[in-house]
C-alpha cells in the first residue's frame, strides 16, 4: 500500500514541479506549487513526520504561497514572453545543465542504502509531535532560540524595504 | 510492476533529487523573478525531503528538527525577497531578471 501512496505522490509532486516551471503564466505556476507541497506533505506522512505534514501545509501551502499569489496580484504581471536566440540558447543550456546534474544525482544514489527504517515505532504511539517538541527545547534550544531573532530581523527588514520612501527613490541612478 | 513491500531509501532521494534538478532548471531557464523564487522554493523543499528521509531509516529525529528550521529561514527568504522584488517593481516596472542589468558594465 505504501509504495503505491509513494509513487502516487512522486508523480504528483514532479508533475506539478514541472509545470511551476513551464508555465507561462506566474499565477497558474503558484497554484501548482501549492499543489505540489501538499502532495510532499503527503510523502512527509508516509515517513512518519506527522508535525512537518501539518507544518507543511499550513506554513508552505497557506502562508509562503499567499505571499507569493498576494504579490503577484499585488505586481499585475502579464504572461510571461520569452522569444529570440538568446532565450532559446538559455533555455539549451539550463535544460542541459539540469541533465548533467540529474544524472550526477541518480548515479550517487541510486546504491543501496539501508534496507528499510531501522527501527519501527512502538505500539501505542501516534505521532512525534512531543518528540520533536521535546528536542526542540532541549538539544535544540539555542538554535530554536536563534530562529526567533531570525524572524524579528525579516520581519523589520521586510516592512522597511517594502515600505519604499524617500531612501529608495533618491538612489536612482540618473537623479 | 512490481512494487516491494517497503519503499527503499534510494527511491526518495532520487525524487529529492529530481526535484532538486527541476529547481536548478526553473533559476537557469526562467527570466521572471517570481518564478525564480519558486524554483528555490522546490530546491529547499528537495533539500526537506532528503533531510526527513535520513532521519526515518536512521530512527533519528533530528533530520526533522532541521527541516523545521529550514522551513523558518525559507519564510525569511520569502518575505525579504519579496519586498525587494517589488521595491524592483517600483523603481524599474519589471520584475525580468535580465532587464534588470545595473551591475553590467
Amino acid at each position: 500500500m505504501i509504495p503505491i501512496l509513494f509513487v502516487g505522490f512522486a508523480a504528483l509532486l514532479v508533475g506539478c514541479s514541472l509545470m511551476v516551471i513551464l508555465h507561462r503564466n506566474p499565477v497558474t505556476s503558484a497554484l501548482w506549487l501549492v499543489l505540489g507541497f501538499v502532495s510532499l506533505a503527503g510523502l512527509y506522512l508516509l515517513l512518519q513526520a506527522e508535525f512537518l505534514a501539518m507544518v507543511q501545509i499550513i506554513v508552505y501551502a497557506g502562508a509562503i504561497m499567499v505571499l507569493f499569489l498576494f504579490v503577484i496580484m499585488y505586481l499585475n504581471l502579464k504572461r510571461d514572453r520569452e522569444e529570440g536566440i538568446g532565450h532559446l540558447m538559455r533555455r539549451t543550456i539550463g535544460w542541459g545543465i539540469g541533465a548533467v546534474l540529474l544524472v550526477e544525482a541518480v548515479l550517487l544514489l541510486r546504491h543501496k542504502w539501508v534496507p528499510g527504517p531501522l527501527a519501527e515505532p512502538g505500539e501505542g504511539v501516534w505521532g512525534n509531535t512531543i518528540a520533536i517538541g521535546r528536542l526542540l527545547y532541549s538539544r535544540y534550544l539555542f538554535p530554536f532560540e536563534i530562529t526567533s531573532i531570525l524572524l524579528l530581523v525579516a520581519m523589520v527588514g521586510a516592512v522597511l524595504i517594502g515600505r519604499g520612501g524617500v531612501g529608495v527613490k533618491s538612489e536612482r541612478p540618473g537623479e | 510492476m512490481n512494487l516491494p513491500d517497503v519503499v527503499p531509501m534510494s527511491w526518495y532521494l532520487i525524487l529529492s533529487a529530481i526535484v532538486f534538478v527541476i529547481g536548478v532548471v526553473g533559476v537557469l531557464v526562467r527570466r521572471n523573478a517570481l518564478i525564480i523564487f519558486m524554483s528555490v522554493e522546490l530546491m529547499l523543499n528537495a533539500a526537506n525531503l532528503a533531510f526527513v528521509t535520513f532521519a526515518r531509516y536512521l530512527n533519528s529525529l533530528d533530520g526533522q528538527v532541521f527541516v523545521f528550521f529550514v522551513m523558518t529561514v525559507a519564510a525569511a527568504e520569502v518575505a525579504i525577497g519579496l519586498a525587494i522584488i517589488v521595491n524592483v517593481f517600483r523603481l524599474k516596472e519589471t520584475v525580468y531578471v535580465d532587464e534588470i542589468n545595473l551591475l553590467k558594465g
